[in-house]
């Protein structure tokens, strides 16, 4: 079996919130972002991780590249536990670990040009490394990403969305990582620039042989470039599998919810379809429910869920549930009742 | 690795391929200040101010240190601007030649406006930017720090200084340098706020620059304009300092003079009978002030187009 390229146990962010006026004596407010996330990454694999906004996805993203504190473990390959690394030996593994932002002009400093922001990385950890030369890379990395290179000179600004997000994905692969990170890189664009940056991201997977972390809120993206797909809910993890199984055969009623809610660009169809509706709203973090975290707007909760949390199933397809299975069969068995 | 998968001579025809010169947000910038007339004016203005101050020295026959005691005690009948004896602005009571010391008065108040907003700038921008990228508890201390010395009335500790060490450019410059960068250090501090929370600057981090490196690459260059601004309107505030100083008398002790200092002796000699030496500095002290506004104005309108 090969070793996986990261693995993460039971990673954990909490924050310390202070409110207005508190007396310094006071004891801040605990807020769980992610309370406990374990996952296992193949090299070359891509993992998507889906969930509503403010469920910690991008948290996560940022506590296994030590932007954030954590506790817990995020195993190498060769062993270390990033988490447990200062930052000055962290610097070693950043080349390896890059990272794709959100908002695509936003993460381009507007006063650097294009070839400068590129190269910044690479400068960083190589600084050995001859002007022709660092200008030769961003050169043959603006044209790997579809981007000319006659541009090197030009500033951020005067370039599209999906420009600017290949320019970041330039950005982060100079240093040739093994692992890249995606935080919701195509939600600030448009649906067609959206397929041409996810075909990019999986052509150059294909060609460096990269690891992926895809974050995003819209599931049917994530099912398009993901081999695995994680589904998160206030910092935990509700189901983890491949990403055939969980679209065709979700067994989390969390997963169904969200998977229901998926438009279908065929009216008929989408007429036709049963929208599972979640009652209520996203629990507060600061307080969230006793034992299974969704069993506050699960059709499914019972006494036991409040009681006691429900933990990952080990196998292929694994599911926090106590009463995991098919939407089907919950229907029946409603129907019955 | 990257390299090897690519086509290299296809590759290597669109390297050839001519860089495009790219239009920096300066270049921008500038092309919207060339086309604020009242900026250019002032900035013109300026430079003729400045001009004149480096220059008048050369072109008049008197210093700035040396009486006409045939003039000395009757400037009223005796010392009227004229063209042919040399005294284009006139004579003061002291037989003392007007256009040669307005012009180093200018040259005074000038070299202290701009040493002074250079202390605020350099310090005020390193301080507050340091202190809003740290964060945290250095971020709190650095800025009480800035709120107590703030909180001192300044004109009294200035008054105080010049009185206690005697009066001279350099205690000036003591003064106003300790004092010029608080407010800057202030301003830089809720930009650097700002900006510490945009995704470039996380990128640089996930990359993995280091902290003194993302200050000085992508936290200053993004205030600059701010700073800018904030500089050229912080230079007639200390010509204004420095003048309400001299006016007082507390200013560089003679030969040594400033506006301020001009100012209060023409406005002493009024009684007199003539003006000649008040107008002189007077006129060129509003000028100067007015035109360090209008650059100001224009150069805030051209950095933040938004913020009109």
């Amino acid at each position: 079996m090969t070793i996986p390229l990261l693995k993460v146990e039971d990673l954990r962010v909490t924050f310390q919130i202070s409110r207005e006026g508190d007396m310094p004596w006071t004891k801040p407010l605990q807020l769980h972002a992610v309370g406990g996330v374990s996952f296992e990454l193949m090299p070359g694999e891509t993992l998507g991780i889906v969930g509503e906004s403010g469920c910690g996805k991008s948290t996560l993203a940022r506590a296994i590249i030590q932007m954030v504190p954590a506790t817990g473990r995020a195993v190498w390959e060769d062993g270390v536990d990033l988490l447990s690394l200062s930052s000055r030996e962290m610097l070693k593994y950043r080349s390896d670990i890059q990272m794709v932002f959100q908002d695509p002009l936003a993460s381009l400093n507007p006063r650097m040009t294009v070839g400068q922001i590129i190269a910044e990385p690479l400068t960083t950890h190589h600084p050995g490394l001859s002007k022709d030369e660092v200008k030769l890379r961003v050169k043959a990395m603006m044209d790997k990403v579809g981007l000319l290179p006659n541009q090197i000179n030009r500033y951020p600004h005067e370039f599209s969305g999906g420009q600017c997000q290949r320019i970041g994905i330039a950005r982060a692969l100079i240093v040739e990582p093994k692992l890249l990170i995606c935080d919701e890189p195509v939600s600030a664009l448009d649906v067609s620039i959206q397929a041409q940056v996810i075909n990019l991201l999986m052509k150059l997977q294909r060609e460096l042989g990269l690891a992926m972390i895809f974050i995003a809120h819209d599931l049917s993206v994530v099912k398009h470039i993901s081999d695995r797909v994680m589904v998160l809910y206030l910092g935990r993890t509700m189901e983890v599998a491949t990403s055939g199984d969980l679209y065709s055969a979700p067994q989390h009623p969390y997963t169904q919810a969200l998977l229901s809610a998926v438009p279908i660009p065929d009216p008929a169809a989408e007429r036709a379809k049963r929208m599972i509706p979640l009652e209520g709203d996203l629990p507060s973090p600061l307080r969230p429910p006793s034992g299974c975290v969704f069993r506050t707007r699960c059709p499914r909760a019972e006494a036991r869920c409040a009681a006691d949390a429900p933990r990952l199933n080990p196998g292929d397809h694994q599911v926090a549930c106590h009463f995991p299975g098919p939407l089907a069969e919950f229907r029946k068995a409603m129907e019955e009742a | 690795m990257v390299l090897s998968s690519i086509d290299m001579s296809a590759l290597a025809e669109r390297l050839a391929a001519d860089e495009v010169k790219g239009r920096s947000l300066w270049a921008d910038a500038r092309s919207r200040f060339i086309r604020n007339k009242a900026a250019v004016g002032g900035l013109i203005l300026l430079i003729v101010i400045t001009l004149y101050a480096l220059a008048a020295a050369h072109v008049s026959p008197y210093a700035y240190d040396t009486a006409d005691f045939m003039i000395m005690g009757h400037a009223a009948e005796l010392g009227a601007p004229s063209w042919e004896s040399g005294h284009y602005f006139g004579v003061d009571n002291d037989g003392f030649d007007v256009f040669v010391r307005t012009a180093f008065g200018t040259r005074i108040s000038l070299f202290v406006g701009i040493v002074g907003s250079a202390i605020a700038v350099i310090v005020g921008t390193l301080y507050g930017a340091t202190a809003g990228y740290v964060g945290g508890r250095t971020d709190q201390i650095m800025m009480r720090i800035v709120d107590i010395l703030l909180a001192i009335p300044y004109m009294f500790v200035l008054i105080l200084l010049l009185v206690m060490f005697g009066r001279s450019l350099f205690m000036l410059f003591v003064g106003i340098g300790l004092l010029s960068w608080l407010s800057m250090a202030r301003i830089v501090r809720g930009q650097t706020l700002s900006l510490k929370n945009k995704e470039f600057i996380q990128a640089a981090q996930a990359a993995g620059v280091p902290a003194w490196k993302i200050i000085l690459r992508h936290i200053v260059p993004n205030l600059l304009g701010i700073v800018a601004v904030y500089a050229t309107l912080l230079v007639p505030d200390m010509i204004l300092t420095e003048s309400f100083i001299s006016f007082l008398g507390l200013g560089p002790a003679p030969p040594v003079t400033s506006l301020g200092a001009l100012i209060a002796e023409g406005a002493g000699t009024m009684r007199y009978g003539y003006l000649w030496s008040l107008n002189a500095p007077l006129a060129f002290f509003v000028l100067t002030q007015f035109a360090f506004f209008f650059v100001g104005d224009g150069l805030r309108d051209a950095l933040d187009p938004k913020d009109r």
